[in-house]
C-alpha cells in the first residue's frame, strides 16, 4: 500500500476563491508609524494608541520563537501590509447597506449574514480581512444585555469594558505573536455577557482573509460575568494564494464566579498546495481566564487547515473548583506542519483540567503535540488527565508528544495517557470488503478516531468538522 | 457460481498459491481443510481482493466476471463476503454504523434504495437473533474490546446482514466454545439458500459436523491435492494430513 499511499491527490480548497473588492490597504512595512496610522484609521482613543506603542516597543526587544517543531522560511515582517479592509466600511446602520460582493462571498462560504435565512439561532460577526464587516442578530442579544459586537465597535461603546479586560488573560509582553498582535491588532469580535444570563444563541466569528500580502491580526476577547454561560464558535478559511500568509491572532477569554465559556474552532485556513507552496502561517495566542470559583473554560478545536500552526489554548485556573478542557484534532497532510496543544495552569484548590487531543498526520505533514500541565503550590487536590492520541497515514508523516508537567503539590495528581497507531491497510480492506470504498473508509475510520472530540462540539458544527476531515484528507491512501 | 483456474499467487514475492482450481455452483457448500500455513488464508484474501497479494497466474470468474478485475469494495457489492479469520478493530466506529455503510453502499450498487436508520436498526436487530447477539453490540466500536469468539459471531451478523452470493468463512469456528459454535453454525445454515453458496475454510473437522459440505477440499502447500465429500473430512480426522503427504509421496 505504501505506494499507493504516495498518490496523493489533494481534493481541492473549496474556499480558495478571491473576492474582487476595492481595498484600503497601507503601504507594506512596520513601525511606530504603521502603529499610529493603524489606530488612527480606526479613529481610537489615545489610551489604546499608547496601548499599541508599548506593546510595539515591547515586540521590537522581542525574538521569534525558535523552538517549535516547525519549519518555515523566515517571515519579513517588513514585507507584511499591516492594515487592509474594504473601502467605504462605514458604519452600517443595517445589513442592507452591506456591500452585496461581501454578502455573496459569505453565502460562498456557508455563511448567511441575513438574519432571517440564518438557522438555528447562530448569531455571527463576520471579519473580511481586517474588519468586522457585519454583526446579526445584535437587537435580540441586546435585549438580554448581551454585547456582541466587533472589537473597534467595543472600543468606542463600551471602553471600560475594553479597558478592564484588554490584556488582562494575555498581557501585550506574553509572547512575539501576540505582542505583534496587540501593536497592530485591526479588529475581531467583543463579547460581553451580564451576571446570571446564559446566551440564548451560539455565537460565532467567521474570519476571512481575503487581500494578499496582508497579515491578519485579529484580536477577541469574551467575557462571561459571574453566572453567565456562553458558547462561541470560530471558523476560518483564506483564498489559495502562492505566497504565505501571515496570521497572528489573541484570543482572550474570561469566566468570572460560576460562569462557563466554551470556544469552539473549527479552523480551515488555506494549507498550501501538495508541494508546501503557499498557504497560511498561523501563529495565535489563545488562552482563558478561569477568574472565578466554579467557572469552566473548554477549547475544542479542530484544526485542519494552515500550513504552518502554532498554538496553545490554554486556561489559567485561578478561582478555586474551576474546570479546564481541552479537546482537539489536528490533522496534517501533505506538506504541512502543526505544533499544538495547550496549557493548564493550576492554581485554585481543588481544580480539573482534562485533555484530550487527537493528532492525524498524512502524506508528509508533521504533527507536534505540545502540552504544559502545572500544578501549583496552593493547588491542592488537584487532577490533569491527558490523552494524546497519534494516528499515522501513510509512511512519510509524523508525530510526537511533548508533554511536560509540574506539580508542586502531594495531593493532587496528574494522569497521562499516549497512543500512536497507524491506518492500517487491513483496517482499510476490511471496509472495502464490506462494500465501502477508500475515501469512505478513511473518513469513517478518522472520525472513529476522532469521535471523543467531535462530541464536544455544537451540532452544526460537528457535521462540518466530520465532513471537513474527510476533505482534508480525501486521497491521501490510495 | 465461482470459477477458479489455475490460480498462483505470492506475497512479498514467495508464491504460496500454486496453482488452485476450483468450481463452486450455487446451492453448494465447499470446505477447505488443511494443515497450517497451505495458503488457505491466503486463499480467501485473494479472492477478495487483499492488495498485498499479487496473483501472478491464472483467472478467477464469479458470475460470469472477472473477480480479479474488480477492486475488493466491488466485489462485495457483487455479491463476495469474506468472515476474516483475524477481524479488524475500528475504535471510535459503532457497528450499527459500520454496518449500514457496507449494506447502503451495496443496496446503492444495486440501485436499491438505501435503508434509513430506523429501516435499518429494525432489520439488524432481526439479524441479531440468528446469531443470538445481545442489542449492546449495535453500539459499541467495530470489533473494539471483542473477546476472540464474540468478533467471530459478528462476522456471521455481517454476513447476516449483507447477504452474500457466496460467503467465505476463514476459520470461523476457532476461538468459539462448543455453544458458541452451534450458535454460529446454526447461524450459518440458516443463511443457507438454493442462491448462494459457502465456501468454509477449516483447519479443524469440528465445524464440518455443524455446516456439513457438499465437497471437501485439501489444500496443502498451495495445490488442491485430493477432493471428496463429507467423508473426507472424517478421514482428515481420524489419520490426519500426514496420510496424505503419504499418498502424495507414493504417487510421486
Ligand atoms: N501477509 C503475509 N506476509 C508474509 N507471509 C504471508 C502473509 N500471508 C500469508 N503468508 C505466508 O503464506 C503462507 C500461507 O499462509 P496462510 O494462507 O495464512 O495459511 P493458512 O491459512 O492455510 O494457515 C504462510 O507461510 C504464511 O506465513
Ligand atoms: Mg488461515
Amino acid at each position: 500500500m505504501s505506494e499507493t499511499i504516495e498518490e496523493l491527490v489533494s481534493q481541492e480548497y473549496k474556499y480558495g476563491f478571491t473576492t474582487n473588492i476595492e481595498t484600503d490597504t497601507i503601504p507594506p512595512g512596520l513601525s511606530e508609524d504603521v502603529v499610529r496610522l493603524i489606530s488612527k484609521k480606526k479613529n481610537e482613543p489615545e489610551w489604546l494608541t499608547d496601548w499599541r506603542l508599548k506593546a510595539y516597543r515591547t515586540w521590537l526587544t522581542m525574538e521569534e520563537p525558535r523552538w517549535p517543531n516547525l519549519k518555515y522560511a523566515k517571515i519579513d515582517y517588513q514585507s507584511v501590509s499591516y492594515y487592509s479592509a474594504p473601502k467605504e466600511m462605514k458604519k452600517f446602520n443595517s445589513l442592507d447597506e452591506i456591500d452585496p460582493i461581501l454578502l455573496e462571498t459569505y453565502e460562498k462560504l456557508g455563511i448567511s449574514l441575513t438574519e432571517q435565512k440564518r438557522l438555528s439561532g447562530v448569531a455571527v460577526d463576520a471579519v473580511f480581512d481586517s474588519v468586522s464587516v457585519a454583526t446579526t442578530f445584535k437587537e435580540t442579544l441586546k435585549e438580554k444585555g448581551i454585547i456582541f459586537c466587533s472589537f473597534s465597535e467595543a472600543v468606542h461603546e463600551h471602553p471600560e469594558l475594553v479597558k478592564k479586560y484588554l490584556g488582562s488573560v494575555v498581557p501585550s509582553a506574553d509572547n512575539y505573536f501576540a505582542a505583534l498582535n496587540s501593536a497592530v491588532f485591526s479588529d475581531g469580535s467583543f463579547c460581553y455577557i451580564p451576571k446570571g444570563v446564559r446566551c440564548p444563541m451560539e455565537l460565532s466569528t467567521y474570519f476571512r482573509i481575503n487581500a494578499s500580502n496582508t497579515g491578519q491580526f485579529e484580536r477577541t476577547l469574551i467575557v462571561a460575568d459571574e453566572g453567565a454561560y456562553v458558547s462561541y464558535l470560530e471558523g476560518c478559511t483564506a483564498p489559495m494564494r502562492d505566497e504565505h500568509q501571515l496570521h497572528a491572532a489573541v484570543v482572550e477569554l474570561v469566566a468570572m464566579d460560576n460562569a462557563e465559556v466554551k470556544y469552539s474552532t473549527v479552523q480551515n485556513w488555506y494549507a498550501g498546495d501538495k508541494d508546501g507552496k503557499g498557504g497560511i502561517y498561523n501563529f495565535v495566542t489563545k488562552r482563558g481566564k478561569c477568574a472565578g470559583v466554579n467557572s469552566k473554560i473548554s477549547w475544542t478545536q479542530v484544526e485542519t487547515g494552515s500550513a504552518i500552526t502554532w498554538k496553545y489554548p490554554s486556561v489559567i485556573l485561578q478561582g478555586d473548583n474551576s474546570i479546564g478542557e481541552f479537546y482537539s484534532v489536528a490533522v496534517v497532510n501533505n506538506r504541512q506542519d502543526a505544533d499544538t496543544g495547550t496549557k493548564m495552569h493550576h492554581i485554585g484548590k481543588n481544580t480539573r483540567s482534562t485533555i484530550v487531543s487527537k493528532g492525524i498526520s498524512a502524506g508528509r505533514g508533521n504533527n507536534t503535540y505540545r502540552g504544559l500541565v502545572s500544578i501549583g503550590k496552593n493547588a491542592t487536590n488537584s487532577r490533569n488527565y491527558t490523552q494524546c492520541d497519534s494516528m499515522l497515514i501513510g509512511n512519510k508523516c509524523s508525530a510526537n508528544t511533548f508533554p511536560y508537567i509540574e506539580v508542586r503539590n502531594s495531593s493532587s495528581s496528574v494522569e497521562h495517557e499516549a497512543s500512536t497507531s497507524k491506518i492500517g491497510e487491513d483496517q482499510i480492506f476490511y471496509c472495502k470488503q464490506r462494500g465501502i470504498n477508500t475515501e469512505n473508509a478513511i473518513s469513517m475510520i478518522i472520525n472513529g478516531f476522532a469521535k471523543e472530540v467531535f462530541k464536544n462540539l455544537p451540532m452544526e458544527f460537528a457535521v462540518e468538522a466530520q465532513k471537513l476531515l474527510g476533505i482534508s484528507l480525501e486521497g491521501s491512501v490510495g | 457460481m465461482i470459477e477458479i483456474k489455475n490460480l498462483h499467487a505470492n506475497v512479498n514475492g514467495k508464491e504460496i498459491l500454486r496453482g488452485i482450481n476450483l468450481t463452486v455452483k450455487a446451492g453448494e457448500v465447499h470446505a477447505i481443510m488443511g494443515p497450517n500455513g497451505s495458503g488457505k488464508s491466503t486463499l480467501a484474501q485473494v479472492l477478495s481482493g487483499h492488495p498485498a497479494y499479487e496473483v501472478t497466474q491464472g483467472s478467477v470468474t464469479f458470475e460470469g466476471q472477472d473477480l480479479l478485475d474488480m477492486e475488493p469494495e466491488v466485489r462485495a457489492h457483487a455479491g463476495v463476503f469474506l468472515a476474516f479469520q483475524y477481524p479488524v478493530e475500528i475504535p471510535g466506529v459503532s457497528n450499527s454504523y459500520f454496518l449500514k455503510a457496507g449494506l447502503n453502499e451495496i443496496r446503492k450498487s444495486r440501485g436499491e434504495e438505501e435503508l434509513d436508520s430506523m429501516q435499518f436498526l429494525k432489520m439488524l436487530k432481526e439479524k441479531m437473533k440468528i446469531v443470538e447477539m445481545d442489542a449492546s453490540f449495535i453500539n459499541r466500536p467495530v470489533n473494539e474490546g471483542f473477546s476472540g469468539g464474540e468478533k467471530k459471531r459478528n462476522e456471521i451478523l455481517q454476513m447476516a446482514v449483507l447477504e452474500p452470493k457466496l460467503a467465505i468463512l476463514d476459520e470461523t469456528d476457532s476461538g468459539l466454545d462448543i455453544d458458541a459454535l452451534k450458535i454460529v453454525s446454526a447461524g450459518v445454515n440458516k443463511l443457507k439458500t438454493p442462491q448462494n453458496a459457502t465456501i468454509v475454510v477449516t483447519h479443524y473437522q469440528r465445524l464440518l459436523n455443524y455446516i456439513v459440505p457438499d465437497f471437501v477440499h485439501v489444500l496443502v502447500k498451495g495445490r488442491i491435492v485430493k477432493s471428496g465429500g463429507k467423508e473426507l473430512a472424517m478421514e482428515l480426522e481420524a489419520n490426519g494430513y500426514d496420510f496424505i503427504r503419504e499418498e502424495m509421496l507414493q504417487s510421486a
